[in-house]
């Protein structure tokens, strides 16, 4: 960690001993009413005692400060950032048809058009309504490529803050202002006005109430103390004095998961924010740990998005080397990647280097619509071509062979047919009337990607393909990549209907998505992922958006979310178990005395087991190890339990070895540890 | 403890669990409306008695008009007991003339049977006549044993529907409860305890010379038909004033023997029913087994600490305010059996149990009556448990918490910390006021720390509703008969009222498929979990005060030292 978030998560907790903030956080509050009460019976009642009680427990309740503090410092470097492109911008505002005007940025309302130009500062979110520019959006997605911003289609959207770096753009407004994607933006990863989660909310719930009963539990000690005292005949020899009661109760209460758990909250978001994801909401987080099912669009996050060569299959008495030979030298001028694609497997397969193919003696031939073929014919010298090599779709090139007098052989029709069938696409390659052979153009999918929807499965999410394919390429793409199940030639409607079936069932649904026609889906779904290179219109209906548009992150959101709700497990069930020991500190101190028939050990000193000093270093080392156990947990709350793929039973199992056992235990081990230091130290 | 205990202990256990997966099924078939082998000959009274009282069994309420029903009818039944106490002497069957109930005495029995506790703070023989003990407690005994087996049966359709907004018919439930299951078990018990000797008869009592040549007066009456609804529906209110101890209620070894596993026959098999009606029985052993671990081990620490040496009293395995026809074992086993299960009927006087298995028999009532519990009352009890076990622990697996499929959210932690804490803070309230008044001190009948048992062992069974006492506080005062009464009303009704709030609340929901994803609720890791969250939750409220009563006074004891 930094030190400036340090140091300036410091100042921030003693800043947040302001009542106002502090009253936010129940459990703490009680902690912080405790510590008050402790001070001012100080003047009444010095003892070295009831001040190292005192500062104890404000200590407690700055450590939960930094807590929160840390977590939030984390986000405000980048939020600071962020602000900087919020200063002060000028727009040409759109007053009447092609007049223009220049005025704040701030003014600009919902609807309003403005004109950006080369070096302009794009002054809000909007959609590009007339012109093409390249845009610099590195400010926020940290990509330093420009990129294309025009109107029409799914890359219409910019965003205040970005810079036009050519070119000329109509923007209409889409945002009120203050309300702007970079103003959420700052919002979200700042921590402010941080809405609590449902999730949140109930366990807070719970954390409160069992304080209450705590509460309950300690201040009704007195009378039933009292009542001891008298059957016993020894006045006034148990010791429960304010400060007492108060260490007891702050004890008791969950203060562990009461002081992290705003520090896991925003460290969650905190999480997202360095992938590059924005959420939106807090509770899109909570819900992507809740995820059933992942809605994953085939291109760019199954396959890479354009087909390839996998295979040349030669026709019947061709040389492998010679259609691969051939394959090559029609693909030389193809800049398209799958003309790429056919260059590297012939590389590759049959160590065919580029060659230098002299200008003037080779013509290539580019792909129309028209002929479906692309090629290479090479001169002599300046005459008839000798050499007439095609690649293309199999009709085509069967009539380009028909008409210097070639047959189309039957073993390559069949193959052709086979390719087909299986989701490929077959080319077909040939050389002067001969045919040489196939080439298998397939979809190729992502590698270790199969691995990763096997994790899915085993963690429960069904992962479903949707693709715009006939169902059998898609058949054939799910069974390589190993879905769970597949949407062939499905339409935005489509998905919308599917989100809307599993939700029915009642299964959370997550999907990525970039389109404007996506946008319903995109609202619909339980955690809804806008590409940041997609349209005003899907960034407004996702709830999260990723700033590198990259699909694939959605498992990763999937595991910051399954990863945040175990943390917050983890430390509640720690927390609670942590109580155990605490008793068995603080209560023989409280009532050792009692029924002695000498000395200063009744039958309850029995109860000791810890064999702490004394009543005093008992209950002292009880709450500095209440105290410490928060700051020595902080790094965990902010970095999340460690996250293993694997099914529900084994991660319960592991946490709770860990979290619940550990947390009956480490109490028990740290009370003594301090205890022996106190009274190393000679504090008690 | 010798071999006949041990063979005792392992028929009992034996019994239980034959007789849980039967009895558990049969339940399931009444309360799905399925057709049983009683139906013949019940179906036609149910139908009838659906007509006379102008129910539509097929019409569906809502958690709060099923909740209103069943409050209204409750009150109903307070008033009825309430009234034939204080107009005793004008009334019929009041063959020994006693006199009219005092308005305190009468709201506290009243309380105590409407909500199925139980608590006594009259003696039967004396203060009661035959009409009352009939009409009005053993009516009361059958009808709040229905009304638990009503929210329960709430409880579960909350879990199983799904976007639904009923709980099924509150009269339905009722009316299936009692005539399929409460009163056909209560005739056979009765017989079977009138063959042991158990009386069942109008004579006025008996007056007879001793042998002394002193007068005695032996108390008779209609006690079989009480004593087998008292058992069967976790009441424990005794005919007599002592309850089973008395040789007319409980005169056998195998009369006690039926009582005990009357005691907890229903309680368990409800559990089991639950696990067939979801279609998931393995969710019903699994809550099961988390009850028979608690209950094997409260078991073991009593009848240990009740075999131990007692140095104050010089012996061990002391035998005084236990039945020489039943034996160390049988009291024991009876003590847990009663405390855990919400019946709060004794054949031992508590007050008189070693320091530890009192504590027990107090700590099994604190925990909220979930080890088997209530009829009805145990299976919605734990389940508030298992709601807040799913929250705490469920978050661990990575997903928002869900139980059967059903999301677990602020609503349900609400009503369920309401459930758990409140009965808590009852106890906890209650004693303390107890203590700090004089007329709450005055009760008191022992010195040194066994006082404080007694006022907080009343307080936890009233909030329990649990019935049974420390016997020697002495409580037929106006103030404990108000304050444990309002505690009584106050432990069955907040947990009663959130437990159909729950359900209604999850009746509204989706339910989430299964998948290796969700946190596994029938393995042995949860059940531990369930098993750990209601010690902790529950002794970590109690754990200062019973340091103070039974805990102080066990190593007291260990030292030989007594008040």
């Amino acid at each position: 960690m930094k030190k400036e978030i340090i140091l300036s998560a410091i100042f921030e907790s003693i800043k947040k001993l302001n009542p106002l903030v502090q009253i936010k956080n129940l459990v703490m509050f009680v902690v912080y009413v405790g510590a008050i009460l402790t001070t001012v019976l100080l003047w009444r009642n010095f003892s070295p005692f009831n001040l190292q009680i005192t500062i104890w427990l404000w200590i407690t309740v700055l450590f939960a400060n930094f807590a929160e503090a840390v977590a939030e410092g984390r986000g405000k470097a980048q939020a600071d950032a962020l602000r900087k492109m919020r200063t002060q911008v000028f727009a040409m505002k759109q007053v009447a048809h092609g007049k223009f005007e220049r005025v704040n940025a701030a003014d600009l309302k919902l609807g309003d058009i403005v004109e950006c130009f080369a070096r302009d500062t794009i002054p809000a979110d909007g959609e590009v309504i007339e012109g093409i520019a390249s845009v610099d959006e590195s400010a926020i997605t940290g990509e330093s490529a420009p990129v294309i911003r025009e109107s029409g289609g799914d890359r219409s959207a910019v965003t205040g803050g970005t810079k036009v770096l050519s070119d000329r753009i109509l923007i209409r407004v889409t945002s009120e202002p203050g309300k702007a994607f970079l103003d959420k933006m700052i919002a979200m990863v700042e921590g402010a006005h941080r809405q609590k989660t449902p999730n949140e909310i109930a366990l807070e719930i719970l954390l409160v109430s069992l304080t209450a009963i705590f509460v309950m539990a300690v201040f009704t000690l007195p009378p039933f103390a009292q009542y001891s005292e008298k059957a016993s005949g020894q006045i006034g020899v148990v010791n429960l004095t304010i400060p007492i009661l108060i260490s007891l109760l702050v004890c008791l209460i969950p203060t562990t998961i009461g002081g992290l758990l705003s520090a896991i909250g925003i460290s969650g978001i905190d999480r997202l924010t360095r992938r590059n994801v924005m959420a939106l909401s807090g509770r899109a987080v909570e819900a992507a740990g809740d995820i059933d099912v992942l809605l994953l669009d085939k291109t760019g996050t199954i396959t890479f998005g354009n087909r390839m060569a996998t295979r040349l299959i030669p026709a019947p008495g061709v040389k492998a080397e010679e259609l691969a030979d051939a394959a090559q030298l029609s693909s030389f001028a193809d800049e398209t990647p799958e003309g790429r694609s056919i260059v590297v497997l012939a590389k590759n397969q049959f160590g065919l280097r580029s060659r230098e193919v002299a200008e003037h003696e080779a013509h290539f031939i580019p792909f129309t619509a028209q002929t479906r073929m692309s090629g290479v014919d090479f001169y002599e010298h300046e005459g008839r071509p000798v050499r007439k090599i095609r690649k293309g779709a199999s009709d085509a090139v069967r009539d380009f062979v028909g008409s210097d007098g070639g047959i189309f052989p039957s073993a390559v029709r069949e193959e052709v047919e086979s390719i087909s069938k299986k989701g490929g696409t077959p080319l077909v390659v040939s050389e002067n009337a001969r045919v040489l052979g196939v080439i298998e153009l397939k979809d190729v999918v992502k590698g270790g990607i199969k691995e990763r929807f096997a994790q899915l499965r085993k963690m429960g999410i069904r992962t479903v393909m949707v693709t715009g394919d006939n169902p059998l390429t898609a058949a054939s793409i799910a069974a390589e990549a190993g879905v769970d199940d597949f949407m062939a030639e499905a339409k935005p409607e489509d998905k919308l209907k599917r989100i809307r079936d599993e939700q029915s069932h009642g299964r959370l649904v997550a999907m990525t998505g970039d389109g404007t026609n996506d946008a319903p889906a995109l609202a619909q779904a339980d955690v809804g992922v806008a590409m940041n290179s997609g349209t005003q219109a899907a960034r407004e209906a996702g709830n999260m958006v990723d700033l590198d548009s990259n699909p694939t992150k959605l498992i990763e959101i999937v595991e910051i979310g399954k990863q945040l709700l175990m943390t917050r497990g983890a430390l509640t069930t720690f927390s609670i178990a942590n109580d155990v020991a605490k008793y068995f500190a603080i209560l023989p101190a409280m009532f050792g005395a009692l029924y002695a028939l000498h000395g200063v050990n009744g039958p309850l000193a029995a109860l000791n087991i810890m064999k702490l000093y004394s009543p005093e270093s008992a209950i002292l080392s009880a709450v500095i190890f209440n105290a410490l156990i928060i700051i020595a947990l902080v790094p965990l709350a902010l970095r999340g339990v460690t996250y293993r793929a694997q099914g529900a039973a084994i991660v319960l199992r592991r946490n709770l070895l860990i979290y619940g056992f550990g947390g009956l235990v480490v109490p028990f081990i740290g009370i003594k540890l301090v205890d022996i230091l106190l009274v190393t130290l000679h504090w008690v | 403890m010798d071999i006949l205990d041990l063979t005792q202990i392992v028929l009992y256990a034996a019994c239980l669990i034959v007789a849980t997966p039967i009895l558990g099924s049969f339940m399931a078939k009444v309360f799905e409306g399925e057709k049983n082998f009683l139906s013949p000959l019940l179906g036609p009274p149910e139908k009838l008695s659906y007509r006379l009282a102008g129910i539509d069994p097929k019409e569906e309420m809502g958690w709060k008009r099923y909740s209103l029903a069943l409050l209204v009818f409750n009150a109903l039944g307070f008033l009825t007991v309430y009234l034939l106490q204080i107009f005793q002497k004008s009334l019929p069957l009041n063959s020994q003339g006693l006199t009219n109930v005092s308005w305190d005495l009468a709201f506290n029995t009243a309380v105590s049977f409407m909500t199925n506790t139980n608590w006594q703070a009259y003696s039967g023989e004396s203060t009661l006549g035959y009409l009352v003990q009939m009409l009005g407690l053993t009516v009361q005994n059958f009808l709040s044993a229905a009304t638990g087996i009503a929210v329960m049966l709430g409880l579960i359709r909350g879990l199983t529907r799904k976007s639904a907004v009923g709980l099924g018919n509150f009269w339905v439930d009722l009316t299936r409860s009692t005539l399929y299951v409460l009163v056909p078990l209560s005739l056979l018990w009765a017989l079977l305890l009138t063959g042991q000797g158990v009386v069942q008869n109008f004579t006025p009592y008996l007056k007879a010379t001793t042998l002394e040549g002193s007068a005695q007066i032996i108390p008779l009456g209609p006690a079989a038909s009480q004593i087998a609804i008292k058992q069967l529906g976790t009441n424990g209110g005794g005919f007599f004033g002592v309850n089973s101890a008395h040789p007319f209620e409980n005169p056998t070894p195998f009369s006690n023997f039926l009582q005990m596993f009357a005691l907890l026959m229903i309680p368990a098999a409800q559990v089991y029913m639950f696990g067939v009606m979801i279609k998931r029985k393995r969710q019903g052993l699994a809550l099961l087994a988390a009850m028979s671990i608690i209950f094997v081990l409260a078991f073991g620490v009593a009848l240990k600490a009740e075999l131990l040496p007692n140095p104050v009293l010089g012996t061990s395995a002391a035998m005084e305010g236990k039945e020489t026809r039943f034996g160390i074992a049988n009291s024991v086993l009876w003590a847990v059996a009663t405390s855990s299960a919400s019946n709060g009927s004794v054949n031992a006087m508590h007050d008189s149990l070693s320091p530890l298995a009192g504590l027990i028999a107090m700590l099994n009532i604190m925990l909220g009556e979930v080890i088997f519990g209530g009829v009805g009352a145990g299976f919605y009890g734990i389940l508030m448990h298992v709601i807040l076990t799913v929250f705490i622990a469920g978050l661990m697996v990575g997903r928002t918490p869900e139980y059967l499929g059903k999301k677990i959210e602020g609503p349900e932690i609400c009503w369920a910390v309401v459930a758990v804490l409140i009965p808590n803070a009852v106890i906890l309230g209650g004693s303390v006021l107890a203590n700090m008044l004089p007329c709450g001190i005055s009760g008191i009948s022992s010195a040194g720390p066994h006082g404080l048992s007694q006022i907080l062992y009343a307080f936890s069974s009233a909030a329990g509703n649990n019935g049974s006492a420390f016997a020697g506080l002495n409580v037929n005062t106006v103030f404990y008969n108000v304050a444990l009464g309002i505690a009584m009303l106050i432990g069955r009704f907040v947990v009663i009222i959130p437990a159909l709030a729950i359900a209604g609340s999850l009746a509204g929901k989706k339910t989430a498929p299964v998948s290796s994803g969700t946190f596994p609720t029938d393995g042995a890791l949860f059940i531990l979990l369930l098993v750990s969250v209601i010690l902790i939750v529950g002794a970590l409220t109690f754990l200062p005060v019973l340091t103070l009563g039974p805990i102080v006074e066990h190593f007291l004891m260990l030292q030989g030292r007594a008040f």
